[in-house]
């Protein structure tokens, strides 16, 4: 029993990470209609730049409080992850709005390589280490909780209060669900459909850094490869629970991190993204649009 | 009538790709008029109303509103000098409760008068206020009409473009639809350029109107002209709906 709940925080905190990142595929998702493939990279361009400020804040700022540097650091890599989806949005995406489906998909993808590529070379192909942040475990019985697993969860839960308060009660938050619904119905009524698909762009992109920072608090290293893995779970935890659906990303994202984490500890760890694919291939036989995802049929 | 219109549609050429579906367009519409456009199915009625949006734009010729070349500017900006438009198939936003879709109405002025407006919409059309915790999309058509009414007067518009308000629906309802557009205009006066396929109801309810066949406009006078005209009467009252 202790070890079921001893798995169940790991999983709670893995599963907080994927979550974050998931709201960033489902937004973009639903407002053009695009899988944003390129997304994965973005979480893994927010893990490099939080370990940058990391790395200038503990070199220039020695004995700088590990809080106050943390959350430099998210805020940074928030600002900076957000120019980035903003730019690749404005150059790469925005021209082909209107084109044949394909195309933006395609130019995600390139997208996608372009990134980690590019942190390929300008960081190196190996793993960068960064010394551990926040180090405290609490012992409950057998149960090992670190203060960063406490942290990751908490910082989750009150962005998603946040998130959830700017799209569901800020005229923002209507502006993009007006977009979402119909845009050209949105413009006729005033909103700055490119600019509200910018910002949807930012934000997915702030919430995917301080998922990629919390990857790195977590694990303790950043490669350039970390969005195509992590990508691809939050992506399919996306699916799983619906895409265009925000409550759906969150629960999908908690779902597959207990997935994995129950299975490595119980099963072969070997074989988890196997278990998790799997779990994501059986869902979609049997509800199609996901768990909280809707049927395409409520069109007036 | 003198003086400047508060809109005037020039010479107006909208496409779609390579097909032409108004071709030399000419509209005025005066300050605190009804004006309406009549015509059969096809005809480019819808048309005319999103090019006056912007959406299609014009390829060629000129949109004027209150003195302004809006022609080339983009949605959203014309919607912001006050046009507001209940478009072809009302497009109520689904996933949104009536009263959202209300504040989206009200979007240019940040919800400014929101609550003073919201009361007149409820005032004007009771069944909103029963239905505005209910999403858009499970309302009748009748209520997504009233709806899609009130979302565009929330805007404060000073040209209100109404495409088909009576499309679908029921002839009591159609009938208070109607008297609340007769009332704002007589009260507030409000303009209100609408295209209507129940003619006889529409001209009755207009200081002026146009015919439009194939993209073009081919007859225009007083509602009360229109409605004796005998060719008028041939083409769309005769037979039509009375
Ligand atoms: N989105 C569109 N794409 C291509 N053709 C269109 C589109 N909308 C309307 N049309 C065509 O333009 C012409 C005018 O249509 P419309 O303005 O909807 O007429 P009305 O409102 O008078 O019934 C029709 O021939 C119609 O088929
Ligand atoms: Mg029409």
């Amino acid at each position: 029993m202790e070890y079921f709940i001893q798995q169940l925080a790991n999983g709670l905190t893995l599963g907080s990470i994927y979550g974050l990142v998931a709201i960033g595929y489902t937004m973009v998702y639903g407002i053009i209609g695009m899988i944003n493939f390129a997304h994965g990279d973005i979480f893994m361009l927010g893990g490099f730049a939080a370990l940058i400020v990391f790395l200038i804040l503990t070199t220039f700022f020695a004995g700088i409080p590990v809080a106050l540097a943390l959350l430099v650091m998210l805020i940074v890599a928030m600002l900076m992850t957000g120019l980035w989806n903003w730019t690749i949005e404005r150059i790469a995406y925005r021209p082909l709005r209107g084109s044949f489906r394909l195309a933006p998909l395609i130019t995600a993808i390139g997208m996608s390589i372009v990134l980690s590529n590019f942190i390929q070379v300008t960081q190196g192909p190996r793993n960068k280490p960064i010394p551990p942040l926040v180090t405290e475990v609490y012992h409950i019985g057998n149960i090992t909780i670190s203060l960063k697993q406490i942290l990751i969860v908490v910082i989750t839960s009150i962005l998603l209060f946040a998130f959830w308060y700017i799209v569901n009660k800020t005229p923002l938050g209507r502006a993009q669900r007006a977009t979402e619904q119909d845009r050209k119905m949105a413009a006729l009524l005033g909103v700055d459909v490119d600019k509200t698909i910018s910002i949807t762009f930012i934000m997915g992109a702030a919430l995917a850094a301080v998922a990629g920072s919390m990857y790195l608090m977590y694990y303790g290293v950043a490669s350039f490869n970390d969005g195509f893995i992590p990508g691809v779970k939050a992506f399919t935890a996306a699916v799983l629970g619906g895409i265009g659906s925000l409550p759906g990303a969150v629960l999908g994202g908690l779902l597959i991190g207990l997935i994995e984490s129950l299975w490595s500890a119980y099963f072969s760890i070997a074989y988890k993204d196997v278990a998790t694919f799997a779990i994501l291939a059986i869902v979609l036989i049997f509800k199609p649009t996901g768990i909280l995802g809707r049927p395409e049929v409520e069109k007036v | 009538m003198t003086g400047e219109p508060l809109l005037k549609v020039q010479a107006v050429e909208t496409y779609y790709g390579n097909i032409r579906a108004l071709s030399g367009v000419d509209v005025d519409v005066h300050k605190g008029e009804i004006v309406s456009l009549i015509g059969a199915n096809g005809a480019g009625k819808s048309t005319l109303m999103m090019t006056i949006c912007g959406s299609p734009q014009a390829r060629t010729g000129q949109v004027i509103f209150d003195g302004e070349d809006i022609t080339r500017l983009p949605t959203h900006l014309i919607a912001r000098k006050r046009i507001a438009q209940s478009p072809e198939g009302r497009r109520i936003f689904p996933r949104m409760t009536v009263y959202e879709n209300l504040q989206m109405g009200a979007g240019l002025d940040n919800l400014k008068y929101f609550n003073e407006d919201v009361e007149k919409i409820f005032t004007l059309f009771p069944r909103l206020k029963e239905r505005q915790s209910q999403r858009g999309g499970t309302l009748s058509g009748g209520e997504q009409q009233m709806l899609s009414i009130g979302r565009a007067l929330m805007a404060r518009p000073k040209l209100l473009l109404l495409d088909e308000p009576s499309l679908g629906l029921a002839p009591l309802i159609v009938k208070g639809i109607f008297e609340a557009i007769k009332k704002l205009n007589k009260e507030e006066g409000l303009t209100v350029f609408l295209v209507e396929q129940n003619a006889f109801a529409a001209l009755k309810l207009s200081d002026r109107g146009y015919v439009m066949v194939n993209g073009k406009v081919t007859m225009s006078g007083t509602g009360k002209e229109l409605l004796i005209n005998p060719e008028v009467r041939a083409a769309y009252l005769e037979g039509g709906r009375h």
